[in-house]
Formats: structure tokens, C-alpha cells, sequence
């Protein structure tokens, strides 16, 4: 069971404004999903090492040489706002 | 339909004028009810095919592997200069300033792109019916899904709106497509295939694959897009592509492909067919048979803990994708509408109006078992499952050389039909996903058809053996009627 508050929390936390039918939706159908995810429960993970990764991943470094990058008009031209050649951000405090 | 083998020798002998291919394609697609594509590169495509027929005898053309062949990538994969969305209204409009790693390899072997297909937004679904630009229909029947996410791509190949196409796979989008629109599909090795360049959803768990009408086309089209790249730490550095080289000359060579089968063994894991539908069971069964026939071995065998798989692929999916998705937030690229007010208000809100219902659904989720108090329950808990998944399909195939089982459990759905109910959407993606948490290699082929509608045959072979997969698949294809 997830409650709607919850939801709430939750979506504050991941920046989701959620309108009040979406929120009545994901209260039902939220907690019939983890309703079915609570199948883990059973399985016996007693010492067992989590896997983030299935292969081996080992650092990988490339030598450090200036390279050719993306120009700064490249960088902007996606940019919905920009002021003088920066992102221009909503305020932030 | 042509292969891209046929395309690639008949341009460069002269025999197929690559402009009138490029037309014909784009002419189907104009005159298509499937919505295969979200944006279509024709100008530049037609361009570059009229070069094609007019460089094709020098020698720097004649060397490209994949000279003037049409190919469709789908939309989570960024291209230079052209429309990617992820078929999501948070991306209209966004047009990458770079090339993903695949999409350059395809450049520099001659390729041609026909344009970009449609998906479920972020790659969230199985139906290609959560894309903000409506579903793509299943070209053998307009009222049902083609499956997804890469349902575009694989509605493509099917329907001769393209030769090949790319998709990307994180729990069974390439299969998936593949099994329900009737042609082949393939799933590296997590590792294999550069990822750079493809807009994440779940790191760990998802590859970029080849989607192909047959096995030498599929197997082409991975030897091009597994080109090396240090721009993707993930990618494994020690291999050279000598498997999928090797596999590919082998395929488009004169073999006698039937030597090469005798003695394979195969698992048939019973937990992966005891949900299947009669008519999928018996082809599956079907095709077994036909392995045996050529001379292969099978034997029954049982994965207990495939029970947690989906549980386990969601919670790890949506975990991640709730930390990949935090990057939307309308200031580099992407939506911002309206008056901006505080940081979060604005961010909320944009975050709101650009993300369909599918993708919050997740982001909740995923956020909620990453929170403080559910991280134990949910995520670490599913990770742990997933070693023990791994396990499990490691130690299967130490026993035998290959796994097969249905792709999916049934044939393709009707449009709406799941839609409304997110849970028993996710219930049909039970034979794909474990593949990823494993992160072994698989492909889907077509073997048979219920009313009119295509089955799909999954084969799962060991960390980057595509060729075994390859071959297996190859030997079946050309052993059927």
C-alpha cells in the first residue's frame, strides 16, 4: 500500500508535479505494483553480494590531451533560454 | 524484400541505382498507416544516395560494408543534425550536436538514414503505445501492437519501410518488436555495443542491437554498430570484434551450416514456457525439434528463481531511470513553457507537462524504492536477486551451449488492450528482462505463426558469444520451409 500523501512526498522529492487524477491513479495502481514486487520477499538472499554490474567494470582512462569539443554555439543552440552565451536558469534562491 | 547484402552488391555492381531504393522506401512509408517514423532525414537521405550511385565504383565506396543501405534508428539513439525525441514531448525539437557511437560507425561503412522510429517514450513500454506520437500498428494487423519499445523500428523492417533498422534493448525492446512483427532481433552482451549516445534509461540493464529481415543481415549490422570507443567506459575493451567478424564471414560464406550444429546442446528452461499460450508452446516446441533433427541436443531444465526476475528488472529499471531522468529539466534542452518562477516550481512543472503518464509512473516509483527507509527492501533486495539470476543463467549454460524458449509468452495484443493496466503490461515482458539483469547475449527469430500473427523463438548464449547465437539462429533459418 502506498497512501496518496506519500505520493505526494514523493514526487516533491522528484521534482514530478503530479495534477489530482494522476494522483488517485498511482495511489491504486502504485500499490498494486508493489504489491507484486513484495515476490522478493521470498527469495533467500542470505550472503549474497548485490550486482550492479555484471561485468567486471575496471577504470578506464584515455590520456590527458586537449581535444576538439563541441563549439560554444554547438553547446547552446538546444538551450530554450540564454542570455550572453550562458544557460539562463530560473531563479534559484 | 532485398537484404542489405543484396543492396550492398547490387549497388556496387551497378544493378540497383540506390536514389530509386531511398524513393521507393520513402514512398512506402508516405503511403503507410503504421506510424513507423517519428522524423524522416528524406533530403539528406536522397542526397547522399545520388553520391552513393555516383562515387560507387572508387575505392574508397567500394570498401564500405553497408554501401547505401537504408537504416532506421530508432529515436533514443542521438543523430547529428536530425530530430531525437525518445518519442517523449519533454525532447520536441531537441537535435543533437553529436553523433551517437553507432550512428557514426554506420556513416563511415556507407549507411543511409532514413529517419528516426517511434518507441515508447524512454524506451517504458512493450506496445510502442506510451510514444507522446501516438502507437505504431503491427503491419501483419493494423488493430494490434508491434510491440516495444523499438516498435517502430521493427514494424519498419517488417513492412519494407527501411532494410535494417536499430532499436535498443533494456528488458526485451528489441526482442520484443521482433517476436511480434516476424523478423530477427538481437540483444549484445551487456558491454558489447557502445552506448554513447543513447539517451539513458537504465544503464546497467540496456545494449543498442541490430533488427534485421534475416540472420546474415543481423549479424552485419552488429559487426558495424560494435565498433570499439573509449567515449563508453562500459564497453569491454579486451574483445576485438573477431566474434561477430568471424560470425559474419562464416554466415555469408559457403559452409555446410549443418556440420556446425551437430553436438550443440540446448537448455529448455520449463519455468520460461509454462506460461505461454498452446499455439506458442507448440512452435517453440516446434523448432526444438527441428534443432534435433539437424543434430542438436536438448535437454529440459529448471530456473527457480525466475520467479523474481520482473520484480527484480522493474525495481532496478526504475531506480535507475529516476536518476537518469533528473537531467530533464528544460535549462540545457528540451521544454520550458511558461513564466519561470522558483527553481523547483519551474522544474516541477515542466517536468509535469513534458513527461507522459508511463514515465512518472516510473520516476515515482523508481524515486520511492531509492528513498530513505525502501532502499533495503527494494533496491538492494533487487539487486541481490539479480546475482542470483545471473547465477543461475551462468550456470546453465556451463551445461549446454545455447537456452531456448519463446520470446514472448503470446502473440501480439490488440492496441488498448493492456494499456490501461500498467502491471499486466509489465507481466508480458517475463521472458525478456532476466536476459538483461543476466546481461547475456539473445536474439529473437521467427518460428511460426498463429492466425496470421508471428511467433518468436529466443536463444540466449554466454557473455559475448553472439556467434553461437548467430549461427544457431542462422542454421534454423535456413532449415525451415
Amino acid at each position: 500500500m502506498i497512501r496518496k500523501e506519500e505520493i505526494e512526498h514523493i514526487a516533491w522529492l522528484a521534482r514530478v508535479a503530479l495534477r489530482e487524477d494522476e494522483k488517485d491513479l498511482f495511489e491504486q495502481q502504485l500499490s498494486s505494483i508493489l504489491d507484486y514486487f513484495a515476490v522478493l520477499d521470498e527469495a533467500d538472499t542470505t550472503d549474497v553480494e548485490p550486482t550492479y554490474h555484471v561485468i567486471g567494470i575496471t577504470d578506464v582512462v584515455r590520456e590527458d590531451e586537449p581535444k576538439e569539443a563541441l563549439s560554444q554555439p554547438e553547446v547552446l543552440r538546444n538551450a530554450p533560454k540564454k542570455e550572453q552565451g550562458y544557460f539562463k536558469s530560473p531563479r534559484i534562491l | 524484400m532485398v537484404t542489405a547484402l543484396e543492396v550492398v552488391e547490387g549497388i556496387k555492381s551497378g544493378n540497383i541505382s540506390c536514389e530509386e531504393l531511398l524513393l521507393q522506401i520513402y514512398e512506402r512509408i508516405e503511403r503507410s498507416e503504421l506510424n513507423c517514423f517519428i522524423t524522416l532525414n528524406k533530403e539528406a537521405a536522397v542526397r547522399e544516395a545520388r553520391e552513393v550511385d555516383k562515387r560507387r565504383e572508387e575505392e574508397e565506396y567500394r570498401r564500405k560494408k553497408l554501401l547505401g543501405v537504408p537504416v532506421a534508428v530508432k529515436d533514443s539513439i542521438s543523430t547529428r543534425g536530425i530530430q531525437t525525441t525518445c518519442a517523449s514531448k519533454i525532447l520536441t525539437g531537441y537535435v543533437p550536436p553529436f553523433d551517437a557511437t553507432v550512428v557514426a560507425a554506420l556513416k563511415k561503412e556507407g549507411a543511409i538514414i532514413v529517419g528516426k522510429t517511434n518507441m515508447d517514450e524512454f524506451c517504458m513500454g512493450s506496445s510502442t503505445e506510451t510514444s507522446y506520437y501516438g502507437p505504431t500498428k503491427n503491419p501483419h494487423d493494423l488493430t494490434r501492437v508491434p510491440g516495444g519499445s523499438s516498435g517502430g523500428s521493427a514494424a519498419a523492417v517488417s513492412a519494407g519501410e527501411t532494410i535494417l533498422a536499430l532499436g535498443s534493448d533494456t528488458g526485451g525492446s528489441i526482442r520484443c518488436p521482433a517476436s511480434f512483427c516476424g523478423i530477427v532481433g538481437l540483444k549484445p552482451t551487456y558491454g558489447f555495443v557502445s552506448r554513447y549516445g543513447l539517451i539513458a534509461y537504465a544503464n546497467s540493464l540496456e545494449q543498442i542491437g541490430p533488427m534485421a529481415s534475416t540472420v546474415t543481415d543481423t549479424a552485419l549490422l552488429l559487426e558495424i554498430v560494435s565498433a570499439k570507443d573509449e567515449q563508453d567506459s562500459t564497453q569491454i575493451k579486451i574483445q576485438n570484434n573477431a566474434s561477430t567478424n568471424y560470425c559474419f564471414s562464416w554466415l555469408n560464406g559457403t559452409r555446410n551450416e549443418r556440420e556446425e550444429i551437430k553436438g550443440m546442446t540446448i537448455g529448455v528452461p520449463k519455468e520460461f514456457i509454462e506460461g505461454s499460450s498452446p499455439e506458442v508452446e507448440r512452435s517453440v516446441w516446434d523448432a526444438i525439434h527441428k534443432y534435433e533433427d539437424l543434430g542438436a541436443t536438448y535437454g529440459e531444465i529448471s530456473m527457480r528463481n525466475l520467479k523474481y526476475a520482473l520484480a527484480s528488472y522493474y525495481i532496478i529499471a526504475m531506480s535507475e531511470a529516476s536518476s537518469n531522468l533528473a537531467r530533464f529539466d528544460g535549462l540545457r534542452y528540451g521544454l520550458r513553457t511558461g513564466k519561470d518562477e522558483d527553481w523547483h516550481t519551474t522544474f516541477s512543472r515542466i517536468r509535469s507537462e513534458g513527461f507522459g503518464e508511463e514515465v512518472k509512473r516510473r520516476i515515482i516509483l523508481g524515486t520511492y524504492a531509492l528513498s530513505a527507509g525502501y532502499y533495503g527492501k527494494y533496491y538492494l533486495k533487487a539487486l541481490k536477486v539479480r546475482t542470483l539470476i545471473k547465477n543461475e543463467f551462468e550456470e546453465a549454460l556451463k551445461t549446454y551451449d545455447i537456452l531456448a524458449m519463446p520470446t514472448m509468452p503470446f502473440v501480439a495484443f490488440k492496441l488498448g488492450e493492456r494499456i490501461k493496466d500498467p502491471l499486466s503490461l509489465y507481466l508480458a515482458d517475463v521472458n525478456t528482462v532476466s536476459v538483461n539483469l543476466a546481461g547475456v547475449p539473445s536474439l529473437s527469430i521467427p518460428c511460426g505463426v498463429s492466425h496470421g500473427l508471428p511467433i518468436g523463438l529466443q536463444l540466449v548464449g554466454k557473455h559475448f558469444e553472439e556467434d553461437e547465437l548467430l549461427k544457431a539462429a542462422f542454421v534454423y533459418e535456413q532449415n525451415i520451409p
